[in-house]
Parts: C-alpha cells; sequence; structure tokens
C-alpha cells in the first residue's frame, strides 16, 4: 500500500495524486468529467483562449469542474514566444485567481519541441512576478537546472513529443535530471499508455503529466482508470526498491534438498 | 461607438466592461480582461466605462493539455 504520507509537493501545497491530467480533445464534457474522475488527479491543465463573442452557445469548461477539488494549471500551449507566454500566464492568472501556470513555449510547428532559450526567458520574469511555474521542456539536464535556479516550482522534460505516444524515449537523461535538480521532477508529454507512466515512476519522478494518452484512447475513461492504478504502481516499485539487472539466473528454490 | 474585440470590430452603446459581459451571457468570474493591452482586474469591471477605439481581450479556459 502507498502511505498516505507519501504526497507530491510543489510549492508548499500538497497532493495525494501523481497524476496530472489534461482536459483537451474529449467528445464531450461529460466524457472529460468522468476520465478526470477516474485517473484520480487532482491538478488538471486547462488551455488560455479567446472567448467566442459571436457564438455564446458553447458549453463553459469550467461549468463541468469543481473548483473546490480541483487545482486548475493553465498552460500557455501554443506560444513561441517567451512575451506570448508571460501575457497568458497574466491572464491565466486573472481567470483563474491562481499562481500555477504551466509554462511552455514551442520551438516548432511539427515537434512541438520546447524553444528552450525562450523558456528561460519567460521563467524568469514569471517567477519575478511570482507564480508557480511549471516550465515544460526537453528532457536536458542542463536546461532542468537552468529552470531550477531561476526558481521553478518543478521540471517537466518531455518523455517524447507531446501527443506521440512514444513513452520515455530517453530514461537515461531523466535519470541524469533527477539527479541534478531537487525540484520535483514531472514527466509531461509523450505517455503512449499505463507501463509508460509506470516507467516514470519507476525511474523516480514525482509525477506523469498527461492528456491525448488518455482522450486518445478508444475508451477515454479506462484509459484514465488504468493510468492511476499505473502511477501508484509505478511509485510503489520506486519506494520499494526493485531487485538489480543481472545477466544469469538465481534460483529462487532452496539449493539444499533436492531429490536425486 | 466603435470598439475591438478579441480582434473583431462591434459597434456598442456605451456602457462599463461589466454591462458589455451580461450582454454576452459571459461569467465575469470565468474570464480575464485586458483593456488597450493592459490586465483589468476583476474589481474595476463595474467602473470601467468602454471608450470609443478601445480594444478588449477577453479570454477563458478551454480544455487542453
Amino acid at each position: 500500500m502507498l502511505q498516505p504520507t507519501d504526497k507530491l509537493t510543489i510549492a508548499g501545497r500538497e497532493f495525494s495524486s501523481r497524476l496530472m491530467v489534461g482536459t483537451g480533445k474529449y467528445a464531450s464534457m461529460e466524457q472529460m468529467v468522468r476520465a478526470i474522475t477516474a485517473s484520480g488527479a487532482e491538478i488538471i491543465t486547462v488551455a488560455v483562449r479567446r472567448v467566442n463573442i459571436s457564438d455564446r452557445s458553447k458549453e463553459s469548461l469550467l461549468d463541468y469542474i469543481d473548483l473546490k477539488k480541483y487545482t486548475l494549471l493553465p498552460n500557455t500551449a501554443g506560444c513561441y514566444t517567451a512575451d506570448d507566454a508571460i501575457r497568458t500566464c497574466r491572464l491565466a492568472r486573472e481567470a483563474g485567481l491562481s499562481e500555477f501556470v504551466k509554462l511552455e513555449v514551442l520551438g516548432d510547428e511539427k515537434t512541438l519541441f520546447p524553444d528552450n532559450e525562450e523558456l528561460l526567458k519567460a521563467a524568469k520574469v514569471l517567477v519575478k512576478e511570482g507564480f508557480t511555474v511549471l516550465p515544460y521542456t526537453s528532457d536536458d539536464p542542463i536546461v532542468c537546472k537552468k529552470l531550477e535556479d531561476i526558481g521553478c516550482a518543478a521540471v517537466m522534460p518531455l518523455g517524447a513529443p507531446i501527443g506521440s505516444g512514444l513513452g520515455i524515449r530517453n530514461p537515461y537523461n531523466i535519470r541524469i535530471i533527477l539527479e541534478t535538480v531537487s525540484v520535483p521532477v514531472i514527466v509531461d508529454a509523450g505517455v503512449g499508455t499505463a507501463s509508460d507512466a509506470a516507467i516514470a515512476m519507476e525511474l523516480g519522478c514525482e509525477g506523469v503529466l498527461m492528456n491525448t494518452g488518455i482522450s486518445g484512447a478508444k475508451d477515454p475513461v479506462a484509459m484514465a482508470e488504468a493510468m492511476n492504478l499505473a502511477v501508484r504502481a509505478g511509485r510503489l516499485a520506486y519506494l520499494a526498491g526493485r531487485i538489480p539487472k543481472k545477466l544469469y539466473a538465481t534460483a529462487s528454490s532452496p539449493i539444499e534438498g533436492i531429490v536425486t | 461607438m466603435l470598439i475591438f474585440v478579441n480582434g473583431e470590430p462591434q459597434t456598442i452603446e456605451p456602457t462599463t466592461l461589466l454591462g458589455y459581459l451580461d450582454a454576452l451571457a459571459i461569467d465575469p468570474r470565468q474570464v480575464a480582461v485586458e483593456l488597450n493591452l493592459d490586465i483589468l482586474p476583476k474589481s474595476l469591471y463595474a467602473v470601467t466605462h468602454l471608450k470609443d477605439g478601445d480594444r478588449i481581450e477577453i479570454v477563458h479556459f478551454v480544455g487542453g493539455g
């Protein structure tokens, strides 16, 4: 059993769940709500977009999310410059009245890889303005260290490109990042199925963030539950301490007393 | 008078920002507003009178990852 004392702490706030989920690309708001519930997540990401003023028939996301139960993590998805990301964070803070932001500054439309130069620039400004900055970054230990030094509350290296479902492509880099920084390391992006999430947690990551891995599954609600279990299983395995890998066998049964 | 909302020209009668949001059935608690590139605190919505040529951005949260 995971101990109830095993909490994820970000900027002094404690969370029981180590899974963070997105709210994008669901078939309906109802399906999104059921998937979030099944995931057990307490932190959920949202995007900041213009209100459609010509068509007011669209449903509002916040009508479906209980803000007493969930911590919103607004993102800066779609921003390609530090200035745009900073502007979006300021708007998000005013809309949500919370300091938490998932900072992403993209460098390229095809890969959606981060532009780390702009990311560092934006992080500096936002930390100074009192934001709790959770940056989506490359799986680069040097960049992660710089983000920590700036004052980010966590680092969120990608496992693989956003929405790719390729899993943790460079577990060795994630391990080095874990040894390099002391803020929580949360794998963000790339998780395709439950075992990917478990691997991230077994490496010792503090959490996993995903959206498409759940919303894009054939049955998003079932996948959300699978991810919930995988993150907990991975965390438990990490805490339990796995056996070392060896090339040859070691017998599990006694050698003595074999009938000959 | 003419104002620009989310990049679109809009002809409106004189009103406050809160009055404008109400007319569009927008819940002021769920949005953030930029007036001429400066964020307007929610406490000022009711006392901010819109002026000809104002540029307003109204944003809210949508699904995203």
